[in-house]
């Protein structure tokens, strides 16, 4: 991630106070991580006070304040999939990454997050890595799919 | 493409477009919903485009990626026109015989559907016991539609409804077309829509908003988005129509920021729409002028409650507000601002352009039209349904759902999600009613139903729903921050098999707390699945007291 990027979005809204969370948005997607010098330069760019900036950085679920694995591992933890084993299924990638539910392993291989609703319930449980969604997942095929990140 | 000046000019195109169609010529429809992508259908469709590329297919076939087709338990879907022959859980290597049989204008028998227990195969989507106990509507152009198209919106005619109001209609009777359909709100209210926009209408703000609520924060629901990523046109067109009833100038589509498809096709279904006309200023050279802005929700359940979506359009954290004053009144940067569903939405341009006297032609007597369904759970055919308002649920659940999974008996049917309720399967005869189900206490909400098998700990349930609203809450007013945290305490407690005497009493003093001292529905009605079960399925709940204060018999 270039801090170009991070620059170029940043001047997209400048001067508009109302566009805070499509920037917030923005850098998350580009960046997975917002960090404390880029949130002060929305601030700044915005006219939005700090403050404001890091309340609702800290409190959509969408931001991260810390920054993530280099692959992110999510097991949706919806209805359906909740009755079809999701918790088996959780139990598993926890055993497996020795991650709990947010945390980022020290080498930054994994973040590891669970979550509510994908809406692809008819394939519940399902584990989706980096955006890409495995579905009907049993604990036994867990280490296959993480053995090809890297 | 030149801007469409007038309905003249927009009814020549959509001719000339059909002139050019030949409905002889096959057409491939691969679905790419939500499950059926997670099925990896965007390799299948890699691989008829390939295959058509190598066989030089261009002016012969046509292959098309679609959005959700329905039938979510058998995806990858794929449709062939003509005859709507339905192909599932379709492998890229099935690819090259689906071409030459669709040449050969035959049938590939072994990936058409087979009934489970007898075998007798369904070949074409009328036949398909799934689809064929269904009414439409809303969804049954979506296998025709590639989403990043307008031209193909235009062929199945869409913004028809759009045409017909600016050029035949005033505002006013827009309005009272929409009253005279009694269109309910589809978001989980079962509200109104026409009192709601006529609400809007007459405030007394010159600036008025409109909103489409696409959040689709309950779980297990998952129609909304089928819509908004398979035919983003059609909610638009109602977004048009809706603003030009109420007077708004701008509309704001509010949805889910996790699914890149969904926000793609968004995007450019808007930016189809201003190229063309039908968004911006005069459009169809009617003097209406009206834009549209696409929000995101950034990952939180309460921002799909109106008040707080509409903070959360301003840039703020989404905590609601009480509401003495509406939101139809007062809502965005204190604006009057009209906010319906996803589902309420696509059901206008039908409104408008077929007539309110055909609409509620179809339905039960106080609920009309249809209702879409994501159906999903412990049963045999998850997916997304759509059936006529009055249907009964044993439709719903055994002839379009197959029944339960694994040969296992029904246990209970949940509604609404994690603010619903689950009834016990003897009321399995029960219509699909906005009213008679808030009365049984499991109110339609959204339209997530679940079926729960035999197998299914009913305090486990209640308990993972308030888990779940207990993470989600924003922690605004106390009696929701902490009275769910206590119910969920007690919950967790009863689970686990330490259920002390007096506790179902604590809930139940909770629950009354809770809903009547909560600012918003989050925690308005974060008591009723427990109050649903407590009328439904005491027993089981009275069992886990007795047999904890006996000893360990527990899990």
């Amino acid at each position: 991630m270039s801090e170009q990027n991070i620059d170029g979005i940043i001047e997209k809204y400048r001067g508009q106070p109302g566009s805070l969370i499509h920037a917030l948005v923005e850098i998350q997607h580009e960046n997975h991580w917002l960090p404390r010098e880029v949130m002060h330069k929305v601030a700044d760019a915005l006219q939005v006070p700090f403050a404001q900036v890091m309340q609702i950085a800290s409190f959509y679920k969408a931001f991260s304040l810390t920054p993530k694995g280099r692959h992110e591992v999510h097991v949706c933890t919806g209805m359906t999939c909740h009755l079809r084993g999701a918790a088996r299924l959780r139990s598993k990638v926890e055993e497996l990454t020795g991650l709990k539910d947010g945390e980022t392993d020290a080498d930054s291989r994994f973040t590891y997050e669970t979550g509510a609703c994908l809406g692809s319930c008819s394939i519940g449980p399902e584990l989706i890595v980096d955006g890409k969604h495995y579905g009907r997942m049993t604990p036994e095929k867990v280490e296959d799919v993480l053995k090809q990140y890297e | 493409m030149p801007k469409l000046q007038s309905a003249a000019e927009l009814e020549k195109f959509r001719a000339e477009l059909l002139a050019n169609r030949d409905p002889a010529k096959p057409c491939i429809a691969v679905c790419a919903g939500a499950a059926c992508d997670g099925m990896d259908s965007a390799a299948v469709a890699a691989a008829f485009l390939a295959e058509a590329a190598t066989q030089k297919l261009d002016g012969k076939l046509e292959i098309r990626t679609t959005g959700c087709h329905g039938y979510c338990e058998k995806g990858p879907n794929v449709v062939v026109t003509p005859g709507d022959i339905c192909y599932f859980e379709v492998q890229p290597t099935d690819v090259p015989e689906i071409i030459a049989a669709t040449l050969k204008g035959e049938v590939v028998e072994r990936l058409v559907y087979k009934d489970p227990a007898t075998g007798a195969k369904a070949v074409h989507m009328s036949e398909v016991p799934f689809y064929k106990h269904q009414t439409r509507l809303l969804i049954g152009d979506n296998p025709k539609i590639d989403p990043m198209r307008i031209d193909d919106y235009f062929a199945v005619g869409g913004y028809a409804g759009l045409v017909k109001a600016l050029t035949t209609m005033t505002p006013e009777q827009v309005l009272a077309e929409v009253k005279k359909a009694n269109l309910r709100g589809r978001g989980g209210g079962g509200f109104p829509a026409g009192s709601k926009w006529e609400t809007t209408r007459n405030a007394p703000e010159k600036t008025k908003y409109v909103i489409v609520n696409g959040h689709e924060g309950e779980s297990a629901a998952f129609m909304d988005r089928a819509m908004l990523t398979g035919n983003p046109h059609k909610i638009l067109e109602g977004l048009i129509i809706g603003a030009y009833a109420i007077g708004a100038q701008k509309g704001f589509m509010y949805t889910r920021h996790d699914m890149p498809l969904l926000e793609k096709h968004v995007r450019q279904a808007l930016a189809q729409a201003t190229e063309y006309g039908l968004l911006g200023e005069n459009i169809l050279g009617s003097g209406f002028n009206f834009e549209c802005e696409l929000h995101f929700d950034v990952g939180i359940f309460v921002s799909g409650e109106s008040s707080a979506l509409m903070r959360s359009i301003e840039g703020n954290a989404p905590e609601p507000r009480p509401k003495y004053i509406r939101t139809s009144v007062n809502g965005i940067w204190d604006k009057p601002s009209n906010l319906n569903n996803v589902e309420t939405w696509a059901n206008v341009p039908q409104i408008i352009s077929k007539g309110a006297e055909w609409f509620t032609s179809i339905g039960s007597e106080k609920s009309k039209g249809t209702k879409l369904i994501s159906l999903s759970g412990n049963v045999v055919n998850s997916g997304i349904v759509e059936v006529p308002m009055g249907t009964p649920l044993r439709t719903l659940v055994f002839d379009i759902g197959g029944g339960v999974r694994d040969g296992k008996t029904l246990k209970a049917i949940h509604f609404g999600g994690a603010m619903g309720g689950s009834i016990p399967a003897d009321l399995i005869d029960a219509p699909l009613d906005f009213d008679g189900m808030s009365k049984l206490g499991a109110p339609i909400g959204a339209g997530g139903l679940l079926l729960m098998d035999e197998d299914t700990d009913m305090i486990e349930v209640a308990r993972y729903l308030m888990d779940f609203l207990v993470n989600e809450s924003c922690g605004k007013c106390v009696p929701c921050r902490e009275g769910m945290q206590q119910m969920l305490q007690i919950l967790t407690r009863l689970t686990e098999g330490q259920g002390r005497k007096g506790d179902l009493e604590l809930l139940e003093d909770l629950i009354e707390v809770t809903g009547v001292a909560s600012l918003c529905a989050l925690g308005k009605t974060s008591g009723d699945p427990l109050k649903s079960m407590f009328r439904y399925f005491k027993p089981e709940y009275e069992s886990r007291i007795v047999s904890s204060a006996g000893g360990s018999d527990n899990k």
